[in-house]
Parts: structure tokens; sequence; C-alpha cells
């Protein structure tokens, strides 16, 4: 294999969420390995989490986080992988790339290895188009390009905020989903990169996932899960609403597709049925919610429309749980925090 | 590759004609449309006569049929390109299916000929979800479902009235981009059909298209004709035009409309140098148009296709019409064919 050439290598970290060990990070050694790694360890912190030799990183567990934040630490989920945002906050770099702890690296429909990371960055390297879209998917891929009828004054694209990645094998279902189909599994390996659309939601997965921290780094919070939460696995999708929604607002795209991973471990679905019960009810309400949430023009940093989201959450969707009365204040106290803990740097910035 | 069972009396392909010669055009789809009824319609323009190959059950239509149908209509010029809805227009059939005559059957990634009836019907026989992005693409395909987080009130889906086909070799760019890259050829093939959002435009291509003719058929006419159209894909802009018109209707009506697979292989023709100037006007009219499409509502008293078409018309001549009368014409021609489809294609389309 060709040695693979590091892009961004200082200007990113990698934020890894467990409870258990990295091993699987063996794996992706060739292509990880020179980036800082910020493992996030959920669960029992007098536990050793062991890390693979050769790999820089910082290590932060229960206790750095609720001496780091103080009373704010209550905004971050403890007993769930939604804890990884701190890793977001505590960055001092541009980029983020976060992978979950059972990914492992996939193989193109040719047996060739594929380098999520360096995926990524193409992707976020390069212009998104949500204004219009384009029926030969991401048209700045090698061999594509605008098709005919693509008006000219659309080419030129806006920043890409967000890159979405895929998984093959063990799909991202839901539980009542994995109940009817256990042994379902992801074949297809869909070679585009495409922009979703300006107005369109998706459910966003956490698992392999890429974005610019100073364009949109306030915004992804993975929200109050697990212990002492009524609801689980909705971080990312939380997440994904409130991102998708922030950039409509201030121009900037999201793409989704390649790169895909290996996603190794099928979860209990009756845990997980557990877990998404309310969710599962609960986001029939936020969606029609996160359709018709409208910033006011003058919400142009990404704090400003966060703090916004979360005065329409509490107005709105408090009534439909308790929940969200919390979440809405977590939110708040999320960006107090992110604030504290980024002063002037990235994500203070004023957005186009 | 897809569940739906094809019926051959739903289906219809429409041929428009810009070559004489089908010889080699036909026997190369023979083992993928022979079983299909045939509708072919000859380029008004064109005089030499045209060749058909045996075996197929055709029905061909010259200029002298469609005088004799429509009448000499001022509006409606179903020249070129355009001539194909003609054939829409007489079809009598749920399903259209419609293919350049440049295009052949493309192979998939192994090595199979892709079956461009097969897919396009199973695109269209299956709901849509354009209210919702699915990361896994086209839940109803076999091997996916909806991602978790997907909304379960939208996962049933609405009708599909548009299924839009890809290219591989010779992609439907436009003349200033082949131009640039004249060497560019697509070799991707992307294994995924999904739903264009609603709200979301797109440009649709008429090389490949399928659709459901009883909910949109009256949504897809020739109406906007360039000063210059010529016979390369790149001297024309009728199919941009009614695919954005169609996507609006959809989305007003609640329909949906796929893109991805199937893809043909379109042959290398004509040269994009020299249809540059020609093209280069309806470059600049997407300036215009996109904004106009993007922001048009249509009442909600417009509940057929027909109903969208006639109010979009209005709308066209009264914010276009001012600024290029090519727009007040197609708006004409909008009108006019409405009140065409209603006394010539109107008996198996429903409300």
């Amino acid at each position: 294999m060709a040695t693979p050439t590091h892009l961004l290598k200082d200007e990113l970290d990698i934020v890894i969420p467990t409870i258990r060990n990295l091993d699987f990070l063996e794996m992706w050694r060739p292509f990880l390995q020179p980036y800082h790694l910020i493992i996030v360890q959920d669960g029992d912190p007098t536990k050793t989490i062991k890390v693979p030799e050769g790999f820089d990183y910082e290590l932060y567990n229960r206790n750095d986080i609720n001496r780091m934040l103080g009373p704010r630490s209550n905004c971050i989920s403890f007993k769930d992988s939604a804890c990884r945002c701190f890793g977001y906050m505590v960055s001092k770099k541009k980029y983020i790339f976060t992978i979950d702890d059972d990914c492992f690296v996939a193989q193109d429909p040719s047996g060739k290895l594929v380098n999520a990371l360096e995926q990524h960055i193409k992707n976020l390297l390069c212009p998104s188009t949500p204004f219009f879209f384009n029926t030969l998917y991401d048209p700045f891929r090698e061999g594509a390009d605008f098709v005919r009828g693509y008006p000219f004054s659309l080419r030129e694209g806006v920043p890409t905020a967000v890159s979405h990645g895929l998984w093959l094998n063990i799909p991202d279902y839901d539980a009542p989903t994995q109940l009817v189909k256990p042994l379902e599994r992801n074949t297809r390996y869909v070679d585009a990169v495409l922009t979703i659309p300006k107005g369109t939601l998706f459910p966003m997965c956490g698992m392999n996932l890429a974005f610019d921290r100073d364009l949109i780094g306030p915004a992804m919070y993975f929200g109050l899960m697990g212990d002492g939460q009524p609801i689980g696995r909705y971080d990312d999708m939380w997440a994904g609403w409130c991102i998708k929604v922030i950039c409509d607002h201030l121009g900037l795209g999201v793409k989704t597709g390649l790169p895909y991973i290996y996603h190794s471990k099928a979860s209990n679905p009756f845990v997980n049925l557990r877990k998404e019960y309310k969710g599962i009810f609960w986001q029939e309400e936020i969606i029609p919610f996160f359709q018709a949430a409208v910033l006011p023009k003058d919400c142009t940093t990404v704090q400003a429309c966060y703090i916004e989201l979360s005065k329409q959450v509490k107005d709105k969707l408090g009534k439909v749980d308790p929940y969200f009365d919390k979440l809405a204040d977590a939110m708040v106290t999320w960006i107090e925090a992110w604030d504290e803990l980024n002063p002037s740097g990235p994500g203070a910035k004023i957005a186009k | 590759m897809s569940n739906a069972t094809i019926d051959d009396s739903e289906v219809d392909i429409v041929i428009a004609a810009i070559n004489p010669d089908l010889k080699s055009f036909l026997n190369e789809w023979r083992p993928i449309i022979s079983q299909f009824h045939l509708i072919i319609v000859k380029d008004p323009d064109m005089k030499q006569e045209l060749q058909i190959p045996e075996g197929f059950n055709a029905d061909v239509f010259t200029k002298a049929d469609i005088t004799r149908k429509v009448g000499s209509s001022t509006s409606i010029v179903f020249s070129g390109y355009s001539c194909r809805y003609f054939g829409y227009l007489v079809s009598r059939k749920k399903y259209i299916i419609s293919i350049d005559d440049d295009c052949t059957p493309a192979r998939d990634s192994n090595g199979d000929l892709v079956d461009v009836v097969a897919q396009h019907i199973a695109n269209l026989k299956t709901p849509a979800t354009p209210f919702f992005f699915n990361t896994l693409y086209d839940p109803f395909r076999k091997g996916a479902d909806f991602v978790r987080g997907y909304p379960f009130s939208l996962r049933s889906g609405v009708t599909c009235g548009l299924s839009c086909g890809l290219w591989l070799n010779l992609a439907d760019l436009d003349a200033p981009t082949q131009a640039l890259k004249p060497e560019q050829r697509n070799s991707r093939y992307v294994d995924a059909v999904m739903t264009v959002p609603v709200r979301a435009l797109l440009p649709v291509s008429g090389v490949n298209i399928a659709f459901d003719r009883e909910v949109v058929g009256p949504a897809l006419f020739p109406a906007l004709r360039l000063a210059g159209e010529g016979k390369f894909r790149w001297e024309t802009m009728e199919d941009i035009w009614c695919g954005m018109c169609v996507k609006v209707v959809c989305d007003h009506l609640g329909l949906g409309v796929k893109t991805g697979m199937p893809y043909v292989w379109r042959k290398d023709r004509g040269d994009a140098v020299q249809s540059l100037k020609k093209e280069w006007e309806g470059v600049k009219l997407m300036e215009e148009v996109v904004p106009f499409f993007q922001s048009v509502r249509l009442p909600r008293s417009a509940v057929t296709a027909e109903d969208c078409v006639v109010s979009m018309a209005k709308t066209v001549k009264e914010e276009l019409g001012k600024v290029d009368p090519m727009f007040a014409r197609a708006s004409d021609a909008m009108a006019e064919w409405v009140k065409l489809w209603k006394s010539v294609g109107s008996s198996s389309s429903e409300a």
C-alpha cells in the first residue's frame, strides 16, 4: 500500500468516546497515527483505557469533565457516547473527525482499504452545493462536474461544515427495524458524496463524522442522554437537526455519502428499544419543529443561532415533555461552557 | 435487481427519432425492450426515411400524423427532441420510459446489462420519500431500509411521479463544461436511487427518464424553445424547463421525484465547441429561471397536474414574460399543451 498522505495533521483532532479499549485503532494506524487523539472516557473513571503505542493523545474521564466544567458539567451526558461532544469543546483544532470504537477500515469494491479520514478531509475542503441538486452528485469530485442546466451563478458553492460518512456491514437501524431484520447487513458501496439540499433534514449518525469546528463546532452538542435521562440513541440525531437548521441559515453545506467504515458491532436491539422508546414518539413532534424553525436575520454566529434555537426548543417542545425544558437549559449551558473554553478562537467567528 | 413486477401492458417506450437510422439503436436495446410497445416519433424536420428493424411492436408517428392530430398549433413546436412529447400525448399507458436515440444499454459494475425498464418501473412503483432524507438512499431497495432517526410517520412515502436516470460515458453536461474538458467521460457507476427532497430543484435530463403518465403526464411538455435550438442535447433546454415545472408540480401535489439508477451508455456525439455559441443562450436563461422556480407558489385549489400547469403558465407569463419573449411563448405553449392533453391525451389519465 502506498504511504498515505496525512493532510491537515496539525489542524485536525480525532475524538473517540470509549468505555473499554481502543484496540480498533491498530487497524487504523496507517491512516490515523499522525493525528492527535482526544479520548473521552465514559463510565467508570477509575478504569484505565489502554491506548495503542505510538498514538499522541489526551484523555478525559468523568472526573476531568467535572473538574474542568464545574457546575456546567451537567450538560455533558454520562454513560452514553454523547459525552464525546466534550472532546469537540476542548479541542483547539479547526477540524474534528469522530469515530466509534467498533468501527474498522472498510474496503471499496476493488478491495482497496478506504482511508476514511482522507475522504472526509476532501469533502470538507471542497465546497457544497445546497441550493440546487446536481444529478451527478458532488461536482467537485474527480471525473464529475455540474450537469447541463445547473446555473453558473451557483457553481462556486458554499463552505462545507459537515461531512457525514456511512457504514458497511451493521447498518445504523433503530431498534424496531433491528428486531425485524436482525440479519440485514449493508453490503452496498455507493460511490457518491452529495450535498444535502437546503431545507432538508436528515438523520445524522455520529459513528463516522467530520466537521469544521470553526464553522459549526458550537452547534455540535450531543444533548442529554444516558444516565438519569429518559432517552438514549438520539444524541447525534439531535445534533444533526440543530446543525442542519443552522447551516441552512448561515449558508453552509452538509455532505453525506463516502467515506464508508466497517461497522462491526451489532448492539442489542432490546437494550436499544428501551433507550429509543420515547424518542420514537417524540421525534414525531421534534421533526416538524425543526422543519418549521426559522432563525432571525440578526443571528449571524453559530452561538447566537444555537441560543435562539434553545429558546424555541423551550417554547415549543417544552410542552411535549419536561425533558425538553432541561435540554434547552443544557443547550445554553453548553454554549457558556464552549465560550469559556474557547474565548476568542474557533467558533466565535462571525459567519458569512 | 428489482422486486416490482412489470405488466408489459402498463408501459410505453417513447423514442424521439432524431437520427433516421434506428437499426443499431433498436437492435442494441432489443433484449430489454422488445416485449414492450414502442412509440417512435420522427422529428418533423427530418427529410430521410426512418429505418426500423423487424420484430418490434412499434407505432411510428411522422409529421403528417402530428399535424392531423393536433392541427397546426402556433405555440407548440414538436420538432427536434420535442417530438417525443407527441408520443406522450398519444400514449395510453400508465408508465412511459423515454430514452435519447444516441444511447445504448449500459453495463453495471458486475458487467451485466442494465435493464433500464425494470429499474425505472421499480423506481416508479415504490414510494418516494421527499420529506426527510434517508442516508441509505432508497429505503425500499433490497438490502436497505430507513435509518435510525427517520420518523416513522414518514416511512410509507408518497407516489413517485418521475424517475430520472443517469448516463455513463458522455454525461449530460452543458456545452461550456464539455468544451473545457473534452476528454472527460463519466465512468462512475453509482449504485443508488434516491428521492430528491421536497423544495429541492434539479436539472432533469430528458436523455433517460420515466414517469407515471397518469399523475404527471400534463406536466411534461415542449414549451421552452431556444432561438438556436439544435439537434444536440447541449443545444436545448426544453427538458430542463419542464423538469423544473414537474418538480414544482410534484412538490405541490405531494408526489416524489427519484434520481440515480438506471444508467444508459451515451455515445460520443457532436462538438461542444461548435455548440457553444448556440447553447450560451440556454445557460444565461437558467439564471432567471432558477430563482423563479424557487419562489413560485401554486394555489391550494390546484389539485391536478393540469391545474398546476395552467396556474404556472400564467405566472410564467406575468413574471418572466417581460424578461424575454421566449418565456411568453413558453407560457402560451404550456397553456396550449393542457388543452391538447385534455382533448387528445385524456383517456387513461385520472385526476
